[in-house]
């Protein structure tokens, strides 16, 4: 690598921050992003930056790269890199650590990758670069670099384009670029979040892997707690700019000392949260703007331990926590506080009783042909078979979650179900009416506005141009409520308040609202016809964690108060444990299982099942977990391999004598209590399944 | 692909025969015809003599018929006169009249007789489109390197000095129409009395009165620097600006891309992100724009050719529409259609070449 850097002792940290300072700089004002940030990343070590989006977790990772394009600027404080001041370098001293020993993984793989250059060519820039390698030397580091982030058959792989591959490929390259000339250290800004939570826990294996066998240094950023804990060593906690606190992992997971930390853990629906025992608990009120941020602690205007006087009075310093090592918090209060305290008991609900059948599917099928290519190619088509043999029952007031990863089916499910395509064949009973052949613009009024949709992107589905008032008397309008425009008006605000949203919204423009208050008025939408049928088609995952449970909460008290079906559509299991009454789990347009939400998250398990629960990181010390990582890609639905879809990559393939997963489709059977599972594993192999999460003893 | 191929020719000729449709109809109403008469016979005919020169020379009968004669799919009209001779629309096109076939039209590979220049319209249009392709070759040469050269300049900086020179250069490029830059350059450079020669003149560093020709007709002949010169320079500064924008604006959004920020924290130089990384994804929207230019250029063909004398398709162009050409103006019709579907089609194939992100496996 660079020879002229000076000798570095070992024992010192690789990348120290002290006190680091970023603003960015409007025509209008300075809007620091970053205050007083302090963190040291030992060799080998990795350190784990958690927060929510604008917290500036992704600023302090470019400030390390020193790239924070033309308006950022490091106001103060300094990066020691093995020693060097980074802040100080000149852009040819950064050009050559940047790559060759600081290098940077980021979230969405696609898009980091160069459309119109082979991967091959990628990869061998790297050393061609930093170590002047010959380009017949540096494709052959390429490949065995390839190799070793376990994507098969390199040498096709290195003559592929990116968009030859899939998500998880190409990320696996992202990390094998990252990784070519050895970096010393390694920071990972969301490598997970554009990827299938199966297909991440490949990935987290793999850099846990590869940091042990390189002894490569890691800064991780991500907003999950539970993957933190899979990769990380230890953990900064951050919240509105500023480092709230650090510690190893272990204390901070355990012993947290900053209210802020404390509140990120409440709101994510680990095992044991219900929802009607053990509500999850949002946290109150709103992230603060960087340029309104309120003085004193930053957190102060939404913690449950402020004192008035105290809190505000000053800046708060990060202070220590005795008896932990390098364990810090940004808290003068963390003394005062009893951590032990139970949580505040919420509201608890009687769980809602479930009542008649109000949607029926019976053997639905969803095939899409698609042409082969209409430009250069015509004749054959192929056909997608997207949806398989779906049936199932949903009952009034019960929720009824749908799980897969993506590819699996279940938002052509969904489209199918609100008539914006038609089913292929089968039978779907809306009441007691059907409906699989009616097209959306073919349904009466009162069948539109019972069978409602809340959207998974809260940033695309509102009009830009319309108040939220106006969107929702629109949506009144076209169910036919109400006689009036000023019943409607009434009605609009009614629905307002149904969703905890302040009346004087109703003249807002959607861009001032946040992403959560968005998602709201998609809700308030939905619900305007008095919708029997709700389909949430991942409508929380766009949010961050405090604002999901917020908005969770929200769809669970509308459920209680009117009775609605709700389809939740969702690849998160943490979630679907959280709010649902049953569970049908996909796979490639197949249900593979049907059950209660206790019968699916315990054993007996479908082979697929155990591996999606098995994926979900879980952000919990005392809960171990039996790590089991799918090989391989999803299969293509346009080419399902023959007799179980799930075949492919099943680990329980060869305990079925005679090899007919491969031949034939097994049965959807019943496995005890309306517990249905489309598995050929006999009866008794079933049975001896072992749970995938247990409880350590304390 | 074969059938791609197909389908763009087919389009081709039912483009070819709405606008030929259109053409026709336009140059033979009846005030037209009268004016091809009058150029033709001597401007001072009497009405009875046009309209008998009209029924003689075959352009009496339906306007559909004498289409449908042209197209070849009827026979050409034939005419004794009392002195025995026989006339003909296909006597007058193959010599004799034994020679002359039933029907002579562009389905036989008759392309027709250009009454302007008193030859066969083929004859004229393939020695008139040798000319033009010559220019057009040495304006894309010219502009072509130069659009890509200010565009990449301009756009891999966004809003530094460079960008913004470059920028107004080119927005004043092509907000100058080529009659005025066309004007202004020959004032400059190809005048005795005006401009840079007389200046160049006195100082003895050039031997001729003037620094470069106004008058391009020698370049038929060959070619020189200084009789080339102005009408390149006129027409490819004029398509210059444009594409340079195309560039620039492809360019800036390449910069800000994900791919050139992974690019920039491997290590890999300014230099080699721009020639490596940015460059050939920054060439996919210009390419098609280029392709788009070449029969957009033919505009200002005529124009610069008209302006330089300069005697090509453009210039044969305007002597046919000045003159009522009717079959001339026919033929010029098709060959700007095919001109505009071939270069299509070369914009097509390339831009799958250059993204192959729509490449077919």
């Amino acid at each position: 690598m660079t020879e002229n850097a000076p000798a570095w002792d070992e024992t010192q940290p690789i990348l120290e921050i002290e006190n680091l300072s970023i603003s960015f700089f409007t025509r209008l004002r300075e809007i620091p992003a970053v205050m007083d940030f302090s963190c040291r990343v030992m060799k080998g070590e990795a350190m784990g930056l958690v927060g929510e989006s604008g917290c500036g977790k992704s600023t302090v990772a470019l400030a390390v790269m020193r790239d924070l394009g033309v308006n950022g600027r490091i106001v103060g404080g300094k990066i020691r890199f093995k020693g060097r001041d980074l802040t100080a370098m000149s852009q040819e001293e950064l050009r050559q650590i940047r790559g060759s020993e600081i290098a940077m993984i980021y979230q969405e793989p696609m898009a980091s990758l160069n459309p119109a250059m082979k991967i091959g060519d990628q990869l061998a820039e790297v050393p061609m670069i930093h170590q002047k390698m010959p380009k017949s030397q540096a494709r052959a580091l390429a490949r065995q670099l390839v190799a070793d982030v376990r994507l098969p058959d390199p040498d096709r792989i290195l003559d592929a384009y990116p968009h030859q591959l899939s998500g998880g490929q190409q990320q696996r390259i992202v990390i094998a670029m990252a990784l070519m000339s050895k970096p010393a250290l390694l920071i990972l800004d969301e490598p997970t979040t554009a990827l299938d939570v199966t297909v991440e826990a490949g990935i987290v294996d793999l850099v846990n892997d590869l940091a042990a066998k390189y002894g490569t240094s890691m800064l991780f950023i991500s907003h999950n707690l539970g993957l933190v804990m899979e990769v990380c060593d230890r953990i900064t906690v951050m919240y509105s700019g500023e480092a709230v606190e650090t510690g190893n992992i272990t204390d901070v997971f355990d012993k947290m000392r900053h209210p802020y930390t404390q509140a990120l853990f409440r709101s994510i629906p680990l095992p044991g949260a219900d929802k009607t025992s053990r509500p999850l608990k949002a946290i109150p009120g709103n992230f603060p703007l960087p340029h309104e941020r309120p003085r004193g602690c930053n957190f102060g205007p939404r913690c449950d331990y402020f004192v008035k006087g105290r809190c505000d009075a000053q800046e708060i310093p990060m202070l220590p926590v005795a008896g932990d090592t390098r364990h810090d918090s940004r808290c003068i209060r963390f003394d005062e506080i009893d951590w032990n305290a139970p949580i505040a008991a919420g509201v608890q609900h009687d769980s809602s009783h479930i009542g008649e059948v109000v949607l029926s599917m019976e053997n639905v099928r969803k095939y899409y042909e698609v042409a082969a290519s209409s430009l250069f190619k015509g004749g054959d088509t192929k056909v997608v078979k997207a949806n398989e043999t779906l049936s199932f029952d949903a009952r009034e007031g019960e929720t009824l979650a749908i799980v897969g990863e993506s590819g699996c089916g279940k938002s052509t499910f969904a489209k199918v179900l609100m008539g914006l395509e038609t089913a292929t064949d089968g039978q779907i009973m809306l009441f007691d009416e059907n409906v699989q052949s009616t097209p959306i613009q073919h349904r009466n009024t009162d069948t539109v506005s019972s069978l409602q949709m809340v959207f998974q992107n809260p940033f695309d589905t509102l009009n830009p141009s319309m108040t939220v008032g106006r969107q929702i008397v629109r949506a009144l309008e076209i169910f036919g409520v109400g006689a009036s425009d000023a019943e409607r008006q009434q009605r609009m605000l009614e629905l307002l308040d149904l969703v905890k949203l302040p009346r004087e919204f109703a003249n807002r423009m959607p861009r001032q609202l946040s992403g959560g208050q968005k998602q709201r008025v998609g809700i308030a939408r939905a619900f305007a016809g008095n919708a029997k049928v709700v389909i949430a088609d991942e409508p929380v995952s766009a949010l961050d964690v405090s604002v999901q449970a917020a908005v969770t909460e929200l769809l669970m008290d509308i459920q209680r108060k009117n009775r609605t079906t709700l389809l939740f559509i969702s690849h998160d299991l943490s979630i679907v444990r959280y709010l649902s009454d049953r569970v049908l789990v996909m796979y490639l347009g197949h249900v593979v299982e049907l059950g209660t939400t206790d019968q699916v998250f315990a054993p007996p398990y479908h082979p697929y099942t155990e591996a999606l629960l098995s994926a979900v990181p879980i952000a919990d010390t005392r809960i171990e977990k039996k790590r089991i990582v799918l090989e391989g890609d999803i299969p293509s639905a346009v080419n399902p391999p023959p007799g179980c879809p799930f075949q492919t990559r099943c680990r329980w393939k060869s305990q079925v004598p005679g090899g007919i997963c491969e031949t034939e489709m097994p049965p959807l059977r019943d496995v005890g209590g309306g517990h249905q599972v489309k598995c050929h594993l006999s009866a008794e192999i079933l049975a001896g399944m072992e749970p995938v999460f247990t409880v350590a003893a304390e | 692909m074969l059938l791609f191929l197909f389908r763009r020719i087919g389009l081709m000729l039912v483009t070819a025969l709405c606008l030929t449709i259109i053409v026709f109809a336009l140059t033979n109403m009846p005030a037209k015809l009268e004016t091809l008469a009058k150029t033709q016979a001597g401007s001072r005919m009497t009405d009875a003599e046009v309209d008998r020169w009209l029924e003689r020379n075959g352009y009496a009968s339906p306007m559909l018929v004498r289409y449908g004669e042209w197209l070849g799919v009827l026979p050409g009209w034939v005419r004794t006169e009392d002195n025995g001779t026989v006339t003909g629309r296909c006597v007058a096109l193959r010599g004799t009249a034994e020679a002359a076939g039933e029907r002579c039209g562009i389905l036989q590979g008759d392309w027709g007789f250009s009454t302007r220049f008193r030859a066969g319209v083929a004859e004229v249009l393939t020695a008139r489109l040798g000319a033009t392709g010559l220019l057009m070759l040495w304006v894309l040469a010219v502009m072509v390197p130069m659009a890509l050269i200010v565009g990449i300049l301009a756009g891999m900086r966004e809003g530094s000095r460079t960008d913004r020179a470059l920028s107004t250069f080119a927005i004043a490029s092509t907000a100058t129409p080529e009659y005025v830059s066309g004007v202004l350059l020959i004032a400059l450079l190809a005048s005795s009395t005006v401009g840079l020669s007389p200046l160049l003149v006195s100082w003895g560093w050039i031997d001729g009165p003037v620094l470069f020709q106004g008058n391009a007709r020698s370049a038929l002949d060959d070619i020189t620097f200084s009789n080339f010169t102005l009408p390149v320079l006129t027409i490819a500064l004029y398509g210059m600006g444009y594409v340079a924008r195309i560039t620039r604006a492809s360019m800036t959004e390449v910069m800000t891309q994900q791919y050139i920020r992974t690019a920039r924290l491997k290590g890999v130089s300014f230099g080699k992100i721009v020639v490596r990384h940015a460059l050939r994804n920054a060439l996919i929207a210009p390419f098609t724009v280029i392709m788009l230019q070449i029969p957009w250029l033919l505009n200002g063909v005529v124009i610069s050719e008209v302006l330089f004398s300069y005697p090509g398709f453009g210039w044969t162009l305007y002597e046919a529409a000045i003159n009522n050409d009717i079959e001339l103006l026919l033929a010029s019709s098709v060959v700007a259609v095919v001109v505009v579907l071939v270069t299509q089609l070369i914009s097509d194939v390339g831009y799958v070449y250059l993204n192959p992100r729509i490449r077919i496996s």
